[in-house]
């Protein structure tokens, strides 16, 4: 059994609470300073986000841009929020050069009221990096498995 | 019209004379919300709008090299859009003329051929059958030149934006583009070149809405400060100037135009920045030296006064019936396909100049998704207003009518992108295409 995997699993399982109760400032506290979170697009899921358009790419002040939009009733896309669950499973880290690369499969349904469910699922891989003895999210990427997004409309939540 | 609008009319089915209603002397302008959720009234669009329009299937730059193909749906067809190894663009119908199977089930690439997995048909580039397991069985009179693909039966090109057309007949797309050529023209002027690309990366989503309330919503600038305040937010909180003059209903005061033959545009003094060649804050200051020098390529080419046309203003484009050309906050070209009345699927891409840097490419995305797509800080609240209004349009009988009729008692030469004057130019053109007989 990998220590290093049950904690970044913990760390994980504690971001995806965040995420799924809309804790969203809590979660930010979870980045680093220099973070990033992107969504390539469904036909080049490996694809580098200066070349290729993605369907999210921020940087860390667009970030804290999409969080306030996110908190505010006017997001009518999210409001009211989106119930989502996620699960998240086969974690796979390693450890080099003072960062953590990690990999983990994930399932997600977003519900609306009147709607259907929109299911979504995919591969997280995040850059994690200790600060003060603390895991951080240097860089987060959620990659979806579906050819197009489809039925799943907006990624206006965060994935 | 007072009791059109009171709703006592509308419970019947009506005739395609009352789906759209204009009152010149009231000023109003109505369209009965049946036209959004009818199955007869999307059979006859199939019948009428998508098979005698010209119907965008994709940009000369996305199939460079001979071979070079990618397959999509186009006006509800399985198309293949390609290079033949002669050189020669294709749109031909991917689907065998044997028993029908798709004979390319990849997304893009570069192929030799087309091979049906069904019976083994093969096919040249051109769409030519070249071969097919025991062919000899059909006897001396099988035609294999009468055994190719169905090619699109026209084909045709505006600056390397590819239309297909499914009315032999149909007038060239030259005179069917009428003034909206000018407006593509201000848009590939921003390439030295003259070439301009799509770039890597499909934005691919469903919107559960008619497909006619993605033409409205995408030149309609009067929902822009109550549907995207969060946008206006972000803009404001990135430092960007987005005060509005008193009496205006955003920061600069635009046009709406009626470009001819159903197709319609925004023209607005932008306000929002364009990485060709208008600075914003959001772009950083390490940008503002690499704008100028794009901005001192645009005057050098192309003098001031057309430089400052192509640099300082914006224009959201309808292409009758199904192409937005949004050359805002980036550019974006973007078509959508009814799948039912209320369903469509939306296609969207990033377009930019040959010629950019990788900074200047990666400063054009950067800015796209400031607004667009189903991550952007905007597009999903359309999308989210969109559905809205659908959800609405359950209740026709009751509600019958949308009203478009801002702006209508003034001339058309003055209307206001915040008004519905160049909105009603497309209802107007649906009008006289659906009224036609099939």
């Amino acid at each position: 059994m990998s220590a290093l995997r049950l904690e970044v699993e913990d760390f994980l399982f504690h971001e995806a609470d965040l995420l799924d109760r809309w804790q969203l400032d809590d979660w930010l506290a979870l980045l680093t300073h220099d973070a990033a979170y992107f969504v390539p697009p469904n036909d080049k899921p490996d694809g580098d986000h200066n070349t290729t358009l993605f369907i999210v790419a921020d940087d860390i002040v667009r970030l804290r841009e999409r969080i306030i939009r996110l908190k505010d009733p006017s997001c009518h896309a999210e409001w009211p929020p989106s119930r989502t669950r996620r699960i998240i499973g086969n974690v796979k880290a390693s450890e080099a050069d003072g960062e953590i690369q990690v990999r983990a499969n994930f399932t997600l349904n977003r519900h609306r009221r009147g709607g259907d469910i929109r299911s979504f699922s995919g591969e997280y891989r995040y850059r994690l990096r200790r600060e003060n003895g603390a895991l951080k999210i240097a860089e987060r990427r959620a990659v979806l498995d579906a050819e197009e997004l489809g039925h799943m409309g907006s990624v206006s939540f965060l994935l | 019209m007072e009791a059109i609008m009171a709703g006592n009319k509308g419970s019947t089915m009506r005739n395609s004379s009352e789906w759209v209603l204009e009152d010149r002397d009231a000023d109003q302008f109505l369209v009965n919300r049946q036209v959004f959720i009818s199955d007869d009234i999307l059979q006859k669009e199939w019948d009428v709008i998508f098979r005698t329009c010209w119907i965008y299937i994709g940009h000369g730059s996305e199939i460079r090299n001979p071979g070079d193909f990618r397959t999509r749906k186009v006006a509800g067809r399985q198309m293949i859009f390609c290079r033949d190894k002669d050189g020669t663009v294709r749109a031909m119908l991917n689907v065998c003329p044997h028993r029908g199977a798709l004979v390319c089930r990849e997304r893009e690439g570069n192929a030799r051929g087309f091979f049906c997995m069904y019976h083994g048909w093969t096919f040249q580039t051109d769409g030519s059958l070249r071969s097919g397991p025991g062919l000899d069985a059909y006897g001396p009179k099988f035609d294999k030149a009468a055994h190719g693909l169905v090619q699109a039966p026209r084909l045709e090109h505006y600056r390397d934006f590819y239309f297909i057309n499914f009315d032999p007949d149909a007038v060239s797309l030259n005179d069917y583009l009428a003034d909206a050529k000018d407006y593509i023209d201000i848009v590939v002027d921003q390439s030295p070149s003259g070439q301009m690309e799509i770039v890597s990366g499909t934005q691919e989503y469903d919107i559960k809405a008619n497909w006619k309330l993605l033409v409205e919503n995408s030149v309609d600038d009067y929902h822009i400060i109550t549907t995207h305040s969060t946008w206006i937010n972000y803009m404001s909180n990135s430092g960007v100037d987005m005060r509005r003059p008193k009496g205006s209903l955003l920061p600069s005061l635009g046009a709406g135009k009626n470009l001819g033959n159903g197709h319609l545009t925004t023209d607005n003094p932008n306000y929002r920045g364009r990485p060709v060649a208008r600075w914003i804050s959001v772009y950083g200051e390490e940008a503002k030296e690499d704008i100028d020098n794009i901005r001192a390529e645009l005057v050098a080419r192309l003098g001031e006064a057309r430089a400052a046309r192509v640099a300082d203003t914006n224009r959201n484009l309808v292409i009758f019936p199904n192409l937005v050309i949004n050359d805002g906050s980036s550019v974006t070209v973007r078509n959508f396909t009814p799948v039912s009345p209320g369903l469509m699927k939306v296609t969207s891409y990033a377009l930019g100049p040959v010629e950019e840097t990788e900074a200047q490419r990666a400063r054009r995305l950067h800015a796209f998704l400031t607004f667009y797509g189903p991550g952007g800080f905007a597009t999903p609240d359309d999308v989210a207003a969109l559905e809205a209004a659908q959800e609405g349009y359950a209740a026709w009988r009751e509600a019958p009518w949308n009203d478009l009729s801002r702006g209508m008692y003034k001339s058309e030469d003055d209307q206001l992108d915040t008004d519905e004057g160049h909105i009603r130019t497309f209802w107007r053109r649906w009008k006289e295409l659906m009224e036609t007989p099939v």
